[in-house]
């Protein structure tokens, strides 16, 4: 009876359909659990011990820990990243890789304090943002950090470079007045012919050429490219220790691409800050970074050095990605595809996101074979597996032969 | 852009003479004449010696009736145009004179109008697109639809009913109080300020509902954009992402829709002034059309065409002003 009635609860949940009444429920909840999360982080001004910690390591500019951040929908809690760890070395280029909507946007939106609030939400975990020593601690705990605080930070100590230069800069504003608006906000005491200087400074780093005459320009009056290049130069006017670029060249045709690529590794190594890389293109991550995060559904199923990762790909779902990217010289008959698709993120499974779509699966993904019960470690989603000291997976298929570092801890939302 | 605004003025002319030909057609069309209604009047006088329709033909001779429509509209037209409006049958002054007489309360009363309007529908507005799905935003939405639903005579009759009938604050109607001869000049113009209180009323809460609706949305869409996004990531203080980046953008729309009002003000709000018996310019349109006065209705009707073409103009000007992006060179 009570399988049945399990059976029946499951078959309700799978079908994308809500009744009002339901939906109703989880408006009602979602409403009181902002409004709460909300309030904590109105009064997480008071104390900086509530938002101050320290790094684990001193040689990395951010430390992601276990990392969630949710969306409360009409239709359900979506748990776009989910339990995410892993660490940007200092002037280092991470690069993120994973398909659309697998949660690596919003991962880079957490660190800035931009996701869409009230409804989206990093609920659980530490970003650790190393801004050296000051006194007790070292680094900010990003998750807590009131907004005060973070309008510090963002633009000066980290800034973003966003996928769609089209419609990122302010269309009603000159291009200069958008480039001085971020240096003068952090620095007040510079003087207005200053500010000038270092935007035309700024300009003719980006390689525009016609620096004067971009200066008064509107951004309609440039293209894609320059325009990319602006919100380069705007991320970069305050030197700031860490680059976030979503996606840069995405918009981008594939020379102008290659142009905006070489100028970010550029100036990066010019200013010494790192860089996370964001892109669904393994191309573009081969080229510019020197470690790289595979990310799956909201999770990180594979991280490790880029000659690693390509060289030596253990998930399966990396080991798919790596042979549906055209190879030059190389001749197929069709490229390769994984087969099915994401599982529904309102409703994740409670084993390893992939298995459905796996190919190479192995006893300890599943837990209803041969009397294995998930006590004993079997059908639970994978642990991180350490097979050497930069490359970790998440995957059974290494369970023997590597360190297992832990599970990742999903938030539960009714206990927020 | 002298180009531009000139072409513009040379199709609002071909418009102008189009719309007026229509007015006056209609108005030749009326079902009541001011020409008939006087003849049967004078025919039914003691001592009156010629039958009514003896009467009407004289009296159309007179007031130039007897040429049909085309050949009258061009008279009129051939008249306008060397600033000869004619006098006004029902008011029997000279039009212009009627019109100066009375446009002046009708403007100041709907500048009030449209300033508190903006003071009070824009930032709300704002308010309610910063906090969407909010109590704020319910409440400034209920309070939007109340004004857009609730036709402006009943509003007015509302108000005259809780604040003139019950508590008695304001006068019902009119423009003066019974002493207002007796009173100083600034008791004059107190005693004329408060005979405004309720029509102003009336207008800000009939039109405000709409122009918040606009902002929100219009707030809304702006605050999804992507260089909101780049504002915050630049580290800008909220204020400033919404009062500098997103504000400007929201302006684009809402200036021209403020604009194209803006020569409106010249119109005059016929129902609200009717209502409360001022002398505005709605007040005495109104009154000229129930009676069948061409010349000033004509006068009034081609003046309302040249306000709404203006404003048209007037929108795409500014339109250009706060948009970079339409600036034609």
């Amino acid at each position: 009876m009570a399988e049945n009635e399990n059976v029946k609860k499951t078959s309700k949940k799978d079908s994308s359909y809500i009744s009002g009444k339901e939906s109703k429920k989880i408006s009602k909840f979602n409403r009181k659990l902002t409004k709460k999360l909300e309030k904590q982080r109105a009064d997480s001004k008071v104390d900086p011990s509530v938002y101050r910690t320290n790094m684990r390591d001193k040689n990395n500019i951010v430390e992601f820990d276990n990392v969630c951040s949710y969306f409360f929908t009409d239709i359900g809690t979506v748990k776009a990243v989910d339990g995410i760890s892993f660490d940007v070395p200092k002037c280092s280029t991470v690069g993120i890789v994973g398909e659309s909507g697998c949660g690596k946007s919003v991962t880079s939106l957490s660190l800035m304090q931009l996701l869409q609030r009230p409804q989206g939400q990093t609920v659980g975990g530490e970003i650790r943002f190393n801004v050296g020593d000051q006194g007790a601690y070292d680094a900010y705990n990003i998750v807590k950090t009131p907004t005060e605080m973070m309008q510090k930070i963002r633009g000066k100590r980290m800034s973003m470079i966003f996928q769609e230069p089209m419609t990122s800069l302010n269309p009603v504003f000159r291009i200069g007045d958008q480039v001085d608006e971020v240096i003068s906000l952090h620095n007040p005491d510079m003087s207005k012919e200053d500010i000038k200087a270092r935007t035309l400074q700024m300009l003719e780093l980006v390689g525009i050429a016609n620096k004067e005459g971009v200066y008064s320009m509107y951004p309609h009056e440039l293209s894609g490219g320059m325009r990319q290049r602006i919100m380069i130069a705007i991320a970069l006017a305050c030197s700031p220790e860490l680059i976030i670029a979503d996606e840069p060249t995405t918009a981008l045709d594939v020379t102008i691409q290659a142009q905006i690529l070489d100028l970010l590794k550029e100036l990066k190594d010019k200013i010494n800050s790192s860089i996370m890389l964001i892109t669904h293109d393994l191309g573009v991550v081969a080229n510019m970074a020197d470690y790289v995060v595979v990310m799956y559904a909201g999770r990180v199923i594979e991280k490790g050095t880029a000659k690693e990762i390509f060289s030596n790909p253990c998930h399966p779902y990396t080991i798919g990605l790596m042979k549906s990217k055209p190879v030059v010289g190389k001749k197929v008959e069709a490229l390769y595809n994984i087969p099915g698709s994401v599982p529904n993120p309102v409703n994740m499974p409670d084993y390893c996101y992939f298995r459905d779509r796996c190919e190479s699966c192995v006893e300890r993904c599943y837990d209803h074979k041969e009397g294995k019960s998930r006590a004993e470690g079997y059908g639970q989603y994978p642990p991180e597996i350490k097979i050497s000291d930069t490359h970790v997976v998440s995957c059974y298929r290494y369970y023997e032969e590597g360190q297992v570092l832990g599970y990742p801890h999903p938030v539960n939302v009714e206990e927020l | 852009m002298l180009k531009f605004i000139l072409k513009r003025l040379g199709i609002s002319v071909i418009i102008l003479i189009f719309a007026t030909f229509i007015i006056y057609v209609l108005e030749c069309s009326l079902p009541t004449s001011y020409v008939e209604r006087t003849a049967r009047e004078l025919a039914t006088k003691p001592g009156s010696t010629k039958s009514a329709q003896q009467w009407i033909d004289e009296l159309n001779a007179q007031y130039g009736m007897d040429k049909g429509i085309i050949p009258g509209y061009i008279t009129w037209v051939g008249n306008s145009i060397r600033g000869n409006f004619g006098d006004s049958w029902n008011w029997t002054v000279p039009v212009t004179e009627e019109f100066n007489s009375t446009v002046w309360y009708s403007f100041v009363l709907g500048l009030i109008a449209f300033i508190l309007e903006i003071i009070i529908a824009i930032p709300l507005g704002v308010a309610a697109a910063r906090k969407q799905y909010s109590v704020t935003d319910y409440t400034v939405t209920v309070i939007s639809l109340i004004g857009i639903s609730m036709p402006t005579f009943f509003v007015a009759t509302l108000l005259k009913l809780i604040f003139s009938v019950h508590l008695g604050w304001f006068e019902l109607s009119g423009m003066q109080g019974r002493n207002y001869a007796a009173l100083s000049d600034f008791g004059k113009l107190m005693d004329l300020a408060n005979h405004m209180v309720l029509p102003v009323i009336t207008l800000v809460l009939v039109s405000m509902g709409s122009l918040m609706r606009y902002t929100r949305t219009n707030m809304l869409e702006v605050l999804n954009a992507d260089y909101i996004r780049t504002a915050r990531a630049k580290g800008l203080p909220e204020g400033k992402v919404i009062g500098r980046h997103a504000f400007r953008n929201t302006l684009i729309p809402l200036v021209t829709v403020l604009g194209s009002s803006l020569p409106g003000l010249f119109a005059g709000a016929l129902i609200t002034e009717t209502l409360f018996a001022i002398r505005g310019i709605g007040y005495a349109s109104y009154h000229s059309m129930v009676n069948g006065d061409i010349p000033f209705t004509m006068f009034y009707l081609a003046f309302a065409s040249i306000l709404t073409l203006l404003g048209n103009l007037v929108a795409d000007i500014l339109y250009a002003v706060v948009d970079p992006r339409v600036r034609v060179n």
